[in-house]
């Protein structure tokens, strides 16, 4: 898409450019390159119009749309849309259509912002290449044979493709930042609690937050400061109002104290580390001070995070039985049929992932399991807040590695879950943190740098989010 | 309380689980109206149908009725946090209940049973009902039918379950728990306590044992819907493991199904029951802890609880109460009419007239009891106390009163139950001692026996008319003067 969202919209308050005109240029582009990309499993273009329409009337009117005005944004499809399919990217919700919008849906229309389409994602959430979706695998722009990451890949794809400047996405253990990081675009997890999770379909409650991918860091925080707020129908809802982030990007970083976490940089490819290095040098030149600190409770946070995630999981998805929505297999009885559904209608990631969240959970094996993957996860959260009584904010890698070729990791669940080893440790804690493009590898494909801050902490990660990005060396190598 | 039927040297141990719906506005995770006979799938939103997505929030009035209940029951109420009970059933939308495990709303309390008799109650907590399966065709039972239709009105309706310890020893004790226990959720608001439509619904763990010896093997007992099935499947239950411990075999711990059409306890496939229910905590909810203000507002608004209000009444009586007294007291909270009763008193009718005529009369037309002027009842009451009605009389006019009100002199009067004057009432005995001679000469003998006969013939004679007090003091006058 030529132009930042907040540039778009900008463009359509001030009536320069129709919102028709910035949809249109939109649906044109995912037309002609998303049978080759497929980040989108539906896209909206006729709804899309006639919001539009009714934005272009709006200005026309003289009334303000609001911040997004006329901004074409993609959803991730585990966020609810009424009337329009939510699937999840999975065989068991084929044919479900939502009868409510979720609140995130909600608070971009209100701003002004046009769905587009709904993106393809990991079965459930569950995964980090985009490659468990029912619906076939999304390829990173920057190298079609490549995954764009997950499990927001679609959402990750098509703001790196060029089709939309905005999208949103969902991370439970890293499937914002770690899919922002492969294709090469900025990704941000919000505090817990920031942003309502009513209308999102449900991986792991306590560790699923929704938060914004876009290309450019200001962008990502004008969307924030849409969707975030009090939402009485999320009881995990922080009272607090929405974090004040726009002003905070562009304030630099001057007499900053910025820890880089050893741990999140040490096991990482080499290339990787050089540019989370370059990073911190150049932080420091903007006035930060800079210094290396080890947490090293992160070791064990993806082992925590590899048991609390499906425990969660094997009971959010019990609802998925055929009985009322979704797909259903006949079978003599109700038990048959509850099994006869699942086992067509779920894929392997998940199949599998529920089987470790019972495991986990049953009578006997709770303790050795559940209750003490929860008490590596405060010990996680004692990490985090040793360090911050020094620093202000982390930096490290966002994902060991660049993106890896598809079908690489299918065949290893370990491999794969290792993806997630740098990005699990704020969502155990709940913190925020951000994806940011810094450069990319020998082989030209993006590298990601993370930033981290306390909980609450989001204008200080949007000051170093934005520094980095000032910083980050200019886009190089294969460009999609 | 002894069970008529028990085998000597056997006891019972008994424990109940109460089912309480609480009469909230909503239910208790969404706003959906919580209302009972509503057409099928009507009162459904996506959070109570589970919809994927879709989140609960805390009702804050079933949170306080839950506290209301827990104080009534004289139990610590304590911060406590929500489970997620994990098990496939169609009628459960999310296929798991949002319940509490192990830190419950209410821990520990008591209830004192009107006979004195205390049973303590291990805990009282917060969860959400299901919905409602109807099996249709085959056999309609759930193995046999040929298809079952689900209504979700009921899912997501606020629950308080509340567990006794197995202190009940007896089929009669298990009712008269049930019943004060209902009377105390009636009491408190919390519930409408109306059985027949499931607001309160009762399963009992039943064992036994022989004297003396340790815990037996429990059987939990469901689809008890009534009084009278919780007593008679109470009793089937034990008399059945005491025959299988008699003939040498033993009790096989299951939930068993109370069949009343048939009067007996039949076992549900125990297959069913090897549930791993994985409880951990819900993690769209947040703890739930109401502060020391909270709690001591809703302590200080709880009115009076039955018990008192029994011992109130009976204070009002003075003196020892009779056992029909008793009866009638506990009769009166229960049909919650102690008003009817102290205002009346308080207008001078005497208080143990007012309370026969509030349990007998007024109760049987329960319906139409808050219209009754309470004014107006006094006045009748000490008309006949006065002896102006006899009783007979005054009940007539009393169920006059109760369904068209007015001044009851004048409701008398125009029945035509004019008092009988002195003169005739003289006459009207002297004829009924001149008839019965036999009679006659025992009462003047001093068997008081046949006072009550006479006493009748004379009712008779007047239709009714005369009254009964009138009636003993002109016997006991012409027997002093026969005797002098």
């Amino acid at each position: 898409m030529n132009g930042s969202a907040i540039a778009l919209a900008s463009e359509v308050r001030s009536g320069d450019r129709s919102a028709r005109d910035v949809v249109e240029e939109a649906l044109a582009k995912i037309a002609a390159g998303d049978p080759e990309i497929h980040a989108f499993v539906e896209v909206l273009a006729d709804r899309a119009l006639d919001r539009a329409d009714e934005i272009d009337r709006a200005v026309a009117s003289g009334s303000d749309p609001g911040p997004l005005a006329g901004v074409p944004v993609a959803l991730k499809d585990n966020l609810c849309t009424a009337g329009i399919p939510t699937t999840c990217s999975s065989k068991i919700l084929e044919g479900w259509r939502p009868p409510y919008d979720a609140t995130v849906v909600e608070r971009l229309r209100a701003a002004g912002a046009i769905v587009v389409g709904k993106t393809n994602m990991d079965e459930f959430a569950m995964g980090s290449s985009t490659e468990n979706s029912c619906s076939g695998p999304t390829r990173n722009p920057h190298d079609h044979d490549r995954v764009p990451g997950g499990s927001s890949g679609g959402s990750a794809a098509a703001v790196a493709a060029g089709f939309v400047p905005l999208a949103l996405g969902s991370d439970t253990g890293g499937s914002i930042r770690q899919p922002a990081a492969l294709c090469g675009v900025v990704g941000m997890k919000p505090t817990y609690g920031v942003v309502s999770r009513y209308g999102l379909v449900a991986f792991a409650s306590s560790l699923d937050q929704i938060g914004p991918l876009s290309a450019s860091v200001a962008d990502a925080a004008v969307t924030l400061e849409v969707i975030a707020g009090h939402d009485h129908r999320d009881s995990t809802s922080l009272e607090a109002p929405a974090p004040d982030v726009v002003a905070a990007v562009d304030r630099g970083v001057e007499g900053k104290r910025i820890g880089l976490v050893t741990e999140l940089v040490d096991r990482t490819d080499p290339d990787v580390a050089a540019r989370v290095r370059q990073a911190a040098d150049a932080l420091a030149a903007a006035g930060a001070e800079v210094e290396e600190v080890s947490i090293p409770q992160f070791r064990y946070g993806l082992a925590a995070y590899y048991l609390i995630a499906p425990a969660e999981a094997s009971s959010n998805l019990a609802r998925f039985d055929g009985v009322r929505y979704g797909l259903r297999v006949d079978a003599p009885d109700v038990a048959a049929m509850n099994v006869a559904t699942r086992t067509a209608g779920f894929g392997p990631e998940v199949k599998r992932r529920i089987m470790l969240g019972t495991y986990a959970l049953s009578a006997g094996y709770y303790d050795a399991y559940y209750a003490k993957a929860q008490r590596v996860r405060t010990l996680v959260s004692d990490g985090f807040a040793y360090a911050y009584t020094r620093f202000d904010g982390l930096l490290g890698a966002t994902t060991p590695t660049t993106a890896f070729a598809i079908g690489d990791r299918t065949d290893d669940p370990l491999a794969m879950y290792l993806s997630d080893t740098c990005t699990v440790p704020a969502n155990l804690a709940g913190h925020p943190a951000i994806s940011v493009p810094f450069g990319t590898d020998q082989g030209g494909l993006p590298v990601g740098v993370q930033a981290l801050a306390p909980a609450l902490g989001e204008p200080m990660l949007f000051a170093l989010a934005g520094a980095l990005e000032r910083a980050a060396p200019e886009p190089g190598g294969r460009n999609p | 309380m002894s069970d008529v039927g028990l085998a000597p040297d056997w006891e019972m141990v008994i424990g109940l689980e109460v089912h309480c719906e609480l009469a909230t506005r909503t239910k208790l995770f969404c706003g959906c109206p919580n209302v009972f006979g509503d057409e099928p799938n009507t009162n459904v939103c996506p959070v109570c149908l589970g919809l994927p997505g879709s989140l609960p929030v805390l009702n804050r009035q079933a949170v306080e009725l839950a506290m209301r209940i827990g104080a009534a029951l004289r139990c610590e109420i304590r911060p406590s946090i929500f489970h997620r009970k994990n098990y496939f059933y169609p009628d459960m939308p999310k296929d798991f209940q949002i319940s509490q495990y192990d830190a419950p709303i209410n821990l520990g309390g008591r209830l004192e049973l009107p006979d004195g008799s205390v049973v303590r109650i291990e805990r009282a907590h917060i969860e959400e009902d299901t919905g409602k399966t109807t099996h249709i065709g085959g056999t309609g039972r759930i193995g046999g039918a040929d298809y079952a239709l689900v209504d979700y009105n009921r899912a997501g309706v606020p629950l308080v379950e509340i567990v006794s310890a197995p202190d009940i020893v007896s089929a009669a004790q298990a009712r008269a728990y049930a019943g004060e226990l209902r009377s105390i959720l009636v009491a408190t608001g919390a519930s409408d306590g109306r059985m027949e439509e499931g607001s309160m619904r009762v399963d009992a763990n039943v064992s036994v044992r022989r004297a003396g010896e340790g815990l037996g093997t429990r059987c939990e007992i469901k689809n008890l819907n009534s009084m009278r099935s919780l007593t008679r499947a109470i009793g089937f239950e034990a008399d059945r493991q005491i025959a299988l411990l008699e003939a040498g075999d033993r009790v096989v711990q299951e939930t068993r199904h109370w069949d009343e059409g048939q009067g007996r306890t039949l076992s549900m496939r125990s297959k069913e029951e090897a549930n791993d229910y994985r409880y951990f905590p819900e993690p769209d909810l947040v703890p739930l802890a109401p502060d020391s203000h909270w709690r001591a507002e809703v302590a200080a608004s709880l009115g009076p609880m039955p018990a008192a209000r029994r011992a109130a009444l009976v204070a009002l009586l003075g003196g020892d109460p009779s056992p029909a007294q008793i009866d009638q007291v506990r009769s009166v909270v229960a049909s919650d009419l102690d008003d009817v009763v102290t205002s009346a008193c308080e207008r001078g009718a005497p208080a143990p007239l007012a309370l026969a005529r509030t349990a007998n009369e007024v109760a049987a037309s329960a319906e139409r009891a808050p219209k009754l002027d309470p004014e107006r009842f006094a006045k009748l009451l000490l008309l006949e106390a006065g002896g102006e009605l006899s009783a007979t009389q005054a009940k007539d006019v009393l169920a006059e009163l109760l369904v068209s009100g007015g001044e009851p002199a004048e409701i008398a009067r125009s029945m035509g139950l004019e008092s009988m004057g002195d003169d005739a009432l003289a006459q009207a005995v002297a004829e009924v001692v001149a008839a019965n001679p036999a009679q006659w000469e025992k009462f003047l003998a001093g068997d008081q026996k046949v006072s009550g006969f006479l006493t009748g013939q004379v009712m008779r004679a007047t239709g009714g008319k005369a009254n009964g007090k009138a009636v003993a003091a002109e016997l006991a006058r012409l027997r002093s003067a026969a005797n002098t």
